[in-house]
């Protein structure tokens, strides 16, 4: 059966699709353009397999197969001098490739040089933790796993760092839903009120866009409240906007203009 | 002695005033909110500013509490997160009744522009909302006036009757 489509307003469909488009791809160059870059290789190579090198934006990637990691990056700072992990974390390619790619954004001071290690695992796969080289690494690794699944091996304190710790589901994962799975939507009230709360408290309202007019148990238009969950589809009255009772409150003197003195010596 | 004629019969004069319990509690209650500082976000600036000299909470007898066993208002002001959901409920369960609730802001209002996984989609989904303060963020005139409005809501319930806990379910 052919697919359905509306004819109501044919005028109206865009008649431009984008089933041609490609997306824009950064320039790759050779690594042996930049001599820094090439002798940080040539150190890299002699010692382990390189699948891939080459010079993107000014920077180095180099990628290593995962189990070299630690190695790879212990290499890196104690004899190339980059000192210093500046980001790393995962990148899910599960639907592409069924893979994590992990990457390591190193930067050497005195060389003023970047160069990013990148290395793809399996879905169950863990990688070896960089934590004893680089002390950042802890926080960006327990972020790692709690967003993507990642398990870090000898980790110090494998645990998540941003979402609770009994959530089930790694949010920045492709395949998670921006406006959470079945068990973020009920988590404050399984967790607060129980399972059986969950009729009384009600499903999540996740339109933005939802306004009722008359509903006024949860709106009141300013200048016009009425008591709640009062009827008010044939008009509301118009309440003007009052800080006090009208009749005073007890023991508050209200200031009145008439009454009061304006002093004409201020140094009185 | 007096320096001056005292009339103790004429309205004022008088250092004795006739009324009611009911409104003398209420008066206390209501010139006596004491917050507990609940600033979640952004709108936690605009309430700090309210406390603070140019809006000057003091004056309606509003003073931030650090404590919930001392507070009997809680101005969630910013986004309330699935994380801290928990914590909110357990904070307000230790206020002592009676006790009062301000939703400040969209966020804390319906989870405003985090339509997101991690965000409560309103704080009344957790505790019990008295008023719920529009904007993003409410300026200290709106809380200003949202205090006003819960003390006009005080002074209109009596204060003899038995306290109902409050509930969300």
């Amino acid at each position: 059966m052919r697919a359905y489509t509306p004819k109501d307003n044919v005028q109206a469909k865009s008649y431009y699709t984008d089933r041609f488009w490609v997306a824009p791809q950064v320039a790759k160059s050779a690594v042996s353009d930049d001599e820094v870059f090439a002798a940080d290789l040539e150190a890299i190579k002699a010692k382990f397999d390189v699948l891939d090198a080459y010079i993107q934006v000014e920077q180095m990637i180099v990628i290593i197969n995962a189990n070299d990691n630690y190695a790879v990056l212990e290499l890196l700072k104690n004899e190339c001098e980059y000192t210093q992990l500046s980001e790393m974390s995962a990148i899910d390619w599960l639907d592409q490739e069924g893979k994590f790619e992990i990457f390591y954004q190193m930067l050497s001071m005195t060389k003023r040089k970047r160069v990013r290690i990148k290395c793809k695992i399996d879905e169950k796969e863990a990688i070896q933790s960089v934590e004893k080289l680089f002390r950042c690494a802890d926080w960006s690794e327990r972020e790692m796993y709690d967003m993507f699944g990642v398990v870090v091996n000898n980790h110090p304190f494998m645990k998540r760092i941003l979402m609770p710790e009994d959530w089930e589901g790694f949010p920045l994962r492709k395949t998670y839903p921006l406006q959470g799975d079945e068990f973020a939507a009920w988590y404050e009230v399984d967790k607060i009120f129980g399972k059986e709360a969950r009729e009384i408290i009600g499903p999540e309202n996740r339109d933005p866009a939802r306004i009722d007019r008359y509903d006024t148990k949860r709106f009141s238009r300013l200048g016009h409240e009425v008591p709640f969950g009062t009827d008010i589809s044939q008009g509301e009255p118009d309440t003007p906007l009052v800080y006090q009772e009208q009749e005073g409150v007890f023991m508050i003197d209200k200031f009145d203009a008439q009454k009061s003195v304006v002093i004409s010596d201020r140094h009185r | 002695m007096a320096q001056h004629q005292v009339n103790y019969l004429k309205d004022g004069g008088l250092p004795v005033a006739l009324t009611t319990i009911d409104k003398v509690v209420n008066w206390g209650r209501s010139n006596s909110i004491w917050a507990l500082t609940y600033g979640l976000a952004c709108c936690g600036i605009e309430m700090m500013a309210s406390g603070a000299s140019r809006y000057d909470f003091d004056r309606f007898g509003t003073i931030f509490r650090a404590s919930p066993r001392q507070a009997e208002l809680m101005v969630v002001a910013g986004t309330l997160t699935k994380k801290h959901a928990e914590f909110i409920r357990r904070l307000y369960d230790q206020m002592t009744e009676p006790k009062w609730v301000i939703s400040m802001g969209s966020c804390a209002n319906t989870g405003g522009m985090f339509n997101t996984y991690a965000t409560v989609q309103g704080v009344d989904r957790v505790i019990p909302v008295d008023l719920y303060l529009p904007g993003c963020a409410p300026r200290p005139e709106t809380l200003q006036y949202a205090v006003m409005m819960l003390q006009q809501k005080i002074r209109k319930e009596p204060a003899s009757r038995s306290q109902k806990p409050k509930r969300l379910m």
